[in-house]
Parts: C-alpha cells; sequence; structure tokens
C-alpha cells in the first residue's frame, strides 16, 4: 500500500486532467506521475532518510510528496514561517535529508551537515525534464511512513506526528470517491503544505480528479478574486479565513464567487455567527464543517451541508445549536467520550473524544504509539455527543479552568460571549485566583463601532450559565493572537491576562 | 495462495484487471479473475481467455466484498473480467455519498 497509488489510478483514467495549477504553471496526471519518477530517481541517488519541504504551496509540493512516497521515503513538509533555533531544532530531528526550498532560504540554509538543499525551480526543472520515464517500483509495505507533520507546538515543542501509507491510503478510500469531479471542477487550496488539511487536500484532489489551483499566501481578497477568474467549484478554509472572507464581501469590495457549489472549513473552532453570517453570503453553497487532528490524518467528523441548511434556518434551539457541531463519524470511524476515569461517558456527558480507526495513526516519532487498549486514540480535545449522534467539540482538555474543583470549559463560555452582539472575538482562559485556584478570565475583542461593557457582559453570561461561568476579569484588546492556520494562542492569552 | 496482506497487489491472468487487497480474512483463499486465479502483480500473466460467466468486468476505484464482508479488494486497474472468491462473484461495495472535506 503507497499513497503513489492513487496517483497513478488518477494519471491511467484521467492522465489529460490538470491535476494541480498554481499561477499559470499547470501539471496533468500523467505529468505529475512521470514527474514524481523523475523526482524519486534523484531522491534515491541522495544519502538521505528523509524529504523535507521548507516552502509554500507550489507544484513542488506534490511532486516531492509523490517523489517521496515512490522513493520510499517519509515527507516532512515543515512550518515556512519557522527561523533560527526553532527551525533548526526540527531539521535536526530529521537529518540526514533532502530539503526543498526557494531560491532565498536555499542561500540561507546551505552547507550544512546532513542537508542536501534542493531549489524548487531545481526540482521543478527534473520533473519537467526529459529523463525517460521511471518504471513504477514504489514498495507497497503498508507501514512505510508516508508523512512526518510537526504539530503546531501551540502548547510546546513540536511533535512529529507520523502518518503511514495505510492510514493516507485509508483515509482516501473512505472518505473520497475515485474520479467523482466533474471534469469542469476546480478545488482552492489554501491550506498550507505543513498542514495535514494541505496534505489531505492534495490527495482528495488527486483521487477525485479535481484540478487543484493552488494559493501560496492567503488574503481573503486574492482569494475571492481567484475563486471568480477559476470558476472554482470546492474550497477549504480554516475559520479565521471565513471571517475574513465575509468581512470583504461584507465591505463591498467584492462580489460573491457564484461557482462556489462547495465550501468545507476545519482546523480550529468556528464562531457560531460567523459561519451564519457566511451561510447568508453564500445562499447556493453547500457548507460541510471537517473535524479532524494531526495524528488521524485530517477529517474524522463531519457536519454536512444539509443539516447547515437546517440549522441556519431553525428557531430549534437544539437544532440550531447543532451549527456548532463537528457532525458525526465518517464511516469507519468510532468516536465515544470517556471520563476521567476512562470509562465511556452516557449521550450527553462531557469527558475527552477518543477516535479509532484505520486512518488513525496516534503515533508520534521517537515516542511511539499513544493508542490505548482496543486500538482507541486520546485525542486530549473535550467534548460531548448527543442524542442523535452529533459530536460537539470544546478545545483541547489542557485548556479547561479548574475552579474550586468544579471543571469549567472555555468553549462553552466563549460561544456565549461570540452569541453577544458586540462582541467580534473572543477568548476565555484560566486566571490566578486567591480563593478558587483558578477563575475565568476573558479577552474580547469589540465588534467596530460596540462599547459594550465588561458589566455588560457578565451580566449576559450569568444570564445564559450559572454563576461559576461568569469571567472576573475581562479585558479589550484590538485583536487576538492566532497562528496562521487560525489556532488561538492560548497559551500567549494566557501569560498576558495572569501577569496583568 | 498464501495469507493475504493488506496493501499486496495481484493482476488477473487473463484481463487487464489489477486490484490491491484492502482487508481479507486469514488462510488460503481461492480468488479469481475472468476465472482464472490471481496472480502476483509482478509475475508473468499465463494469458488465455476470459471465461463466459466471470466477464462482467471491474471497474477502477470501485471496491468489491464478499458476502461475509471480511475480503475486500480495490480495482487499481480496469478489465474485462469479473472478481470472484471460490466461484462466488465478489459483489461492488456502495460508495457512501459524502460532502467533500478537504
Amino acid at each position: 500500500m503507497n499513497t503513489m497509488m492513487l496517483l497513478e489510478m488518477a494519471a491511467q483514467v484521467m492522465g489529460d486532467r490538470i491535476a494541480v495549477q498554481c499561477e499559470d504553471d499547470r501539471w496533468t496526471m500523467q505529468d505529475l506521475f512521470t514527474g514524481a519518477g523523475r523526482i524519486a530517481s534523484h531522491f534515491r541517488g541522495l544519502d538521505v532518510e528523509n524529504v523535507a519541504l521548507l516552502d509554500v504551496s507550489s507544484p513542488a509540493v506534490p511532486l516531492s510528496l509523490f517523489g517521496a512516497g515512490w522513493a520510499g521515503l517519509p515527507f516532512a513538509p515543515l512550518n515556512y514561517r519557522l527561523t533560527g533555533d526553532e527551525l533548526d531544532a526540527l531539521l535536526e530531528r530529521i537529518t540526514p535529508a533532502v530539503l526543498v526550498t526557494d531560491s532565498e532560504r536555499a542561500g540561507h540554509l546551505a552547507d550544512r551537515d546532513g542537508l542536501t538543499i534542493m531549489r524548487r525551480d531545481e526540482l521543478l526543472a527534473i520533473a519537467r525534464g526529459d529523463a525517460d520515464p521511471v518504471d513504477p517500483d514504489w514498495g507497497m509495505e503498508p507501514e512505510e511512513i508516508a508523512i512526518l507533520l510537526f504539530t503546531s507546538g501551540t502548547t510546546g515543542v513540536p511533535k512529529a506526528a507520523v502518518l503511514r501509507h495505510k492510514h493516507m491510503v485509508s483515509y482516501i478510500l473512505g472518505s473520497v470517491e475515485f474520479m467523482a469531479a466533474d471534469e469542469a471542477d476546480a478545488a482552492l487550496v489554501s491550506a498550507p503544505p505543513y498542514h495535514v488539511a494541505g496534505m489531505a487536500a492534495l490527495m482528495s484532489g488527486i483521487y477525485a480528479g479535481r484540478r487543484m489551483v493552488q494559493l501560496p499566501n492567503f488574503d481573503a481578497s486574492t482569494w475571492i478574486g481567484l475563486a471568480h477568474k477559476e470558476a472554482i467549484t470546492n474550497a477549504f478554509v480554516v475559520p479565521t479565513m471565513l471571517a475574513r472572507i465575509v468581512d470583504e464581501l461584507e465591505s463591498g469590495a467584492a462580489r460573491v464567487p457564484s461557482s462556489l457549489r462547495a465550501l468545507a472549513y476545519g482546523g480550529g473552532k468556528m464562531p457560531l455567527p460567523v459561519i451564519e453570517r457566511a451561510i447568508r453570503h453564500f445562499p447556493d453553497t453547500a457548507f460541510t464543517n471537517a473535524y479532524g487532528l494531526t495524528e488521524t490524518s485530517s477529517t474524522i467528523a463531519v457536519l454536512g451541508p444539509d443539516e447547515h441548511r437546517e440549522a441556519a434556518g431553525s428557531t430549534d434551539a437544539t437544532l440550531r445549536r447543532r451549527l456548532g457541531s463537528a457532525g458525526r463519524p465518517l464511516p469507519g470511524v468510532e468516536v465515544e467520550i470517556r471520563d476521567e476515569e476512562g470509562k465511556v461517558a452516557p449521550l450527553g456527558q462531557r469527558g475527552e473524544i477518543y477516535v479509532r480507526g484505520e486512518q488513525v495513526s496516534g503515533e508520534y516519532k521517537g515516542r511511539g504509539s499513544l493508542l490505548v487498549e482496543g486500538g482507541w486514540f486520546p485525542t486530549n480535545d473535550g467534548g460531548w455527543i448527543d442524542e442523535e449522534g452529533y459530536l460537539f467539540v470544546e478545545g483541547r482538555i489542557d485548556d479547561v479552568i479548574v475552579r474550586g474543583g468544579e471543571n469549567l470549559s472555555p468553549g462553552e463560555i466563549e460561544d456565549v460571549l461570540h452569541e453577544h452582539e458586540g462582541v467580534a472575538d473572543c477568548a476565555v482562559v484560566p486566571v490566578p485566583d486567591e480563593q478558587w485556584g483558578e477563575g475565568v478570565g476573558a479577552v474580547i475583542v469589540r465588534r467596530q463601532g460596540s462599547e459594550v461593557s465588561a458589566e455588560t457582559l457578565q451580566a449576559w453570561v450569568k444570564q445564559h450559565l450559572r454563576s461559576s461561568r461568569v469571567p472576573q476579569r475581562i479585558e479589550f484588546w484590538d485583536e487576538l493572537p492566532y497562528n496562521e492556520t487560525g489556532k488561538l494562542l492560548r497559551r500567549e492569552v494566557k501569560d498576558a491576562l495572569g501577569d496583568g | 495462495m498464501a495469507a493475504l496482506k493488506a496493501g499486496t497487489r495481484f493482476k488477473s491472468a487473463v484481463c487487464d484487471t489489477q486490484v490491491m487487497v484492502i482487508a481479507a480474512p486469514d488462510g488460503d483463499l481461492e480468488l479469481t479473475c475472468g476465472g482464472a486465479p490471481l496472480v502476483d502483480v509482478t509475475a508473468d500473466a499465463p494469458g488465455g481467455e476470459v471465461a463466459p460467466d466471470h466477464k462482467n468486468g471491474t471497474q477502477i476505484g470501485k471496491r468489491y466484498v464478499n458476502e461475509a464482508a471480511d475480503l475486500e479488494l480495490l480495482c487499481t486497474k480496469p478489465g474485462e473480467g469479473s472478481l470472484a472468491l471460490a466461484g462466488t462473484p465478489l459483489a461492488l461495495k456502495e460508495a457512501k455519498a459524502l460532502p467533500s472535506s478537504d
């Protein structure tokens, strides 16, 4: 089993379809397949153990991903925003390696022990070159490592999640129908290569036969412009991207791209008001919420288009709340909630989300498997499941506020704050408290023109939740710190509020 | 045929079909395509005719399962012959329609 097989099948049947396009550089499925073979030959000639990539999206990403799979080497896409010590620490963990990168970084990183630098343009030239096509000779061992993906490290030193070929192939076979896309379909790919959503998007797009248009650096106006220009039909965005796209549309600076049939989102918690506004602006678009983790080869549960429409148009509280749900598990994926003693919790009760299935890796390099008995992976995400099997995710368990022995979920309080018309964004974190150990702190970003006060918001929370949930401390900031894939940097908020 | 491991690839002896094992039960399995035993993907195909009662064809990207649902093969290359286990045709596994999530 090898992810190369997915590309081989696509090249066999849809060889002339455009697989990937970045600006005017277009690669058909056959181009990618032949190119991956040439790149594999090149990688094999180097004395390396990993193929790393430190670059934005371009056709070099699928070429090095599949070239690595063909050569039997793990592919490690690195966060291109890392510099200095952070980057050195990651490189040290994967050498000897070949590193695919742009010309500027290539200059900075030259002459390092165990690191062979390959410039992006060099790689593209080899892939496009005139070397004879290579006979398919990749290994089919399912246990081989396909991708090493460093987690974002918002809670400490980044861990390298190990995704084996069997995990990625299982994910694709379980979630994508081969050649499901029409020839005119096009997906806008704005998730970066070092995010599991970026990797999953490439493999899904190829297996479905959907032309992928890469957007290397996201901004809302470019995204909307490209959607119009390329008649984009499908896209995946993280919540911060969707919020900016909706802002851009509301400012009147851009028209809604009417070609967009399906918009999936994930990678972080979506504030209810953002998705509600998005649904209003894209009345003809099918929305899907995809919940997943790096360690589970991306998506494990989805909230589909029908549920979005039903929830958005409803006055029923249960239905409307479902808009904030992660939906139901994919076929072949099982999800359960366990309490603090590790026992399966009844429906409706909060606990830790456990998941199992063929696509679930739950393994970090150097740390081994974190799977517990029966093959279950403890996600470290808190959540609960409603009567009809809908999963609600409430954020990392580590983020829970323990106030006098009572566990408070920041997500629950944030949901209520987001519902207030004066709140554009918010983060709830623990603050030190002499009496309770920890208390509830909140940072609020006011909506433009709003003068909402701390007292008003405290009263608002008290009106909706038990009084222990009312933030004892509220600060107003101009913006919250997010990493580039839309993950809230909770620790920064907590540190800043704790010191204040 | 020896025990089948997930990821193992076979081809038809008598048509273009190629398959990959997704799941398989223990023990010897009499797997055929076009009426002739499947062979290792790297082996030379003995050749021959597709048997008339094993001629429903295979479709690329489709998964084929036995009745007990413990055997599952992915067709990676289509062909004229159809797949069978101990003479019983394998069935096309119905795809569940899923919204595109990435």
